[in-house]
């Protein structure tokens, strides 16, 4: 058999390190020895795919029985591509966030603030075959998350990718432009390099709004390329 | 050229796209020898970690129709997981080396804020002896922390400790 190439590793700083003492959840959860170096293989070069007959699209997050969610209705979308800037088709795209009151709808969840009724908060779509994707939701809202005095998580949407293989499973947050919050946000800012940073935050994007309905914005991730020589080489 | 994407934090909310079905890789009626892969997740003071996302994939059996090769299950309040899945063979290492029998694990969970990356491997299995992933590790206690051991009928137990004693090796993925 022959070898199927491997990912390309991270560019020096564009990834979180999992020992950061500001995030106060990171101090007993990271590990302290080193990772061990070892090169793909069939394990991590290869990975799932998903059927939409398994998993249906929900690509509308808005409607709960035929009624509207409370809050600020947004599109967003956006392409996925790789490392080498081919458009990465029809893998499954899984969303989650809180309500426009920065409340989600989970058990865990004591924020103060109203669950609405209309709003679950989970999506799932599939980019099409030129890697785009598209969400209509609610503009999730701030909240509380006692990591430190005061501490405030930025208006976020959390983002699970998976790519063509193992190693290109990705879970991420989505931010918003000109959110004052995310200058003093530890998890934003586990991402050591600033453009790296930069680019989970999405932006206004006048082509995605529509008229009279909702505001746009886009949100263009990249998973990792292929690396250039095979891994049995 | 483009840079990959960082990552973040699955946070503690997760559960949101949870679907408990996804733990059972032969719900869409896979044949051959079904286990149970199950085991607890420890913090640095030996607590539960009782909100991790757990995904498993393996390339063996290669995956079709009736066997997705890929399953998620949360931890419970005693920080458990638990997979229902098929018996992995084993796979091609890289040149002309042979993998012993391994399944693929991602742990993701608030306070981890990019995926830690490991693999559960079968103890008693000749391969392992010869498997190129177990022989960089030197120490033999180390590489026992890969390692899932029989647990009841058809059960197999893997243990992960994200820090200090007996902390799980985890790998650059
Ligand atoms: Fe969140």
């Amino acid at each position: 058999m022959s070898d199927i190439p491997g990912f390309r590793p991270a560019a020096p700083g564009s990834q979180p390190d999992n020992d950061t003492p500001s995030y106060g959840s990171t101090r007993l959860r990271h590990p302290t020895r080193p990772l061990i170096a070892f090169p793909h293989t069939i394990t991590e070069a290869t990975g799932p795919t998903f059927s939409p007959r398994h998993f249906p699209a929900l690509a509308d997050l808005t409607l709960v029985d035929g009624q509207a969610a409370q809050g600020e209705r947004i599109i967003v979308r956006g392409r996925i591509t790789d490392e080498d800037d081919r458009p990465v088709p029809h893998t499954m795209v899984e969303i989650w966030q809180a309500n426009a009151a920065g409340r989600y709808n989970h058990p865990g969840d004591q924020h103060d603030a109203p669950l609405d009724p209309h709003f679950k908060g989970d999506g799932r779509v599939f980019t099409d075959a030129d890697g785009w994707y598209q969400f209509t939701t609610i503009k999730p809202g701030a909240y509380p998350w006692r990591n430190h005095k005061n501490a405030w998580r930025p208006n976020h949407i959390h983002f699970s990718y998976f790519g063509p293989g193992f190693a290109t499973r990705l879970i991420t947050q989505m931010y918003f432009p000109g959110d004052p919050l995310l200058a003093i946000d530890p998890i934003f800012h586990s991402v050591p390099d600033a453009a790296a940073r930069n680019r989970l935050i999405s932006s206004f994007d006048l082509d995605v709004t529509q008229p009279e309905w909702a505001l746009g914005y886009r949100f263009d991730v990249v998973l990792r390329g292929r690396a250039a020589t095979p891994m049995g080489v | 050229m483009s840079i990959a994407t960082a990552a973040q934090t699955i946070g503690p909310f997760w559960h949101l796209i949870e679907d408990k079905s996804l733990a059972d890789l032969t719900r869409f009626g896979a044949q051959g020898k079904a286990l149970t892969l199950t085991g607890r997740i420890t913090d640095g003071e030996g607590n539960p970690v009782a909100d991790a996302c757990v995904e498993l994939w393996q390339a063996s059996p290669a995956a079709d129709a009736r066997f997705p090769g890929w399953g998620r299950s949360g931890t419970d309040a005693t920080g458990t997981f638990r997979f229902t899945t098929l018996k992995p063979g084993p796979v091609p290492g890289r040149g002309n080396t042979q993998q012993a029998p391994h399944v693929a694990i991602n742990i993701l969970a608030r306070g981890i804020i990019t995926r830690l990356y490991t693999r559960a491997y079968f103890q008693g299995e000749a391969l392992n002896e010869a498997d190129p992933l177990l022989n960089l590790i030197e120490d033999p206690a180390r590489r026992a922390t890969l390692m899932a051991r029989p647990d009841g009928p058809a059960t197999w137990r893997l243990d992960i400790r994200l820090q200090g004693d007996g902390e799980t090796v985890f790998i650059e993925v």
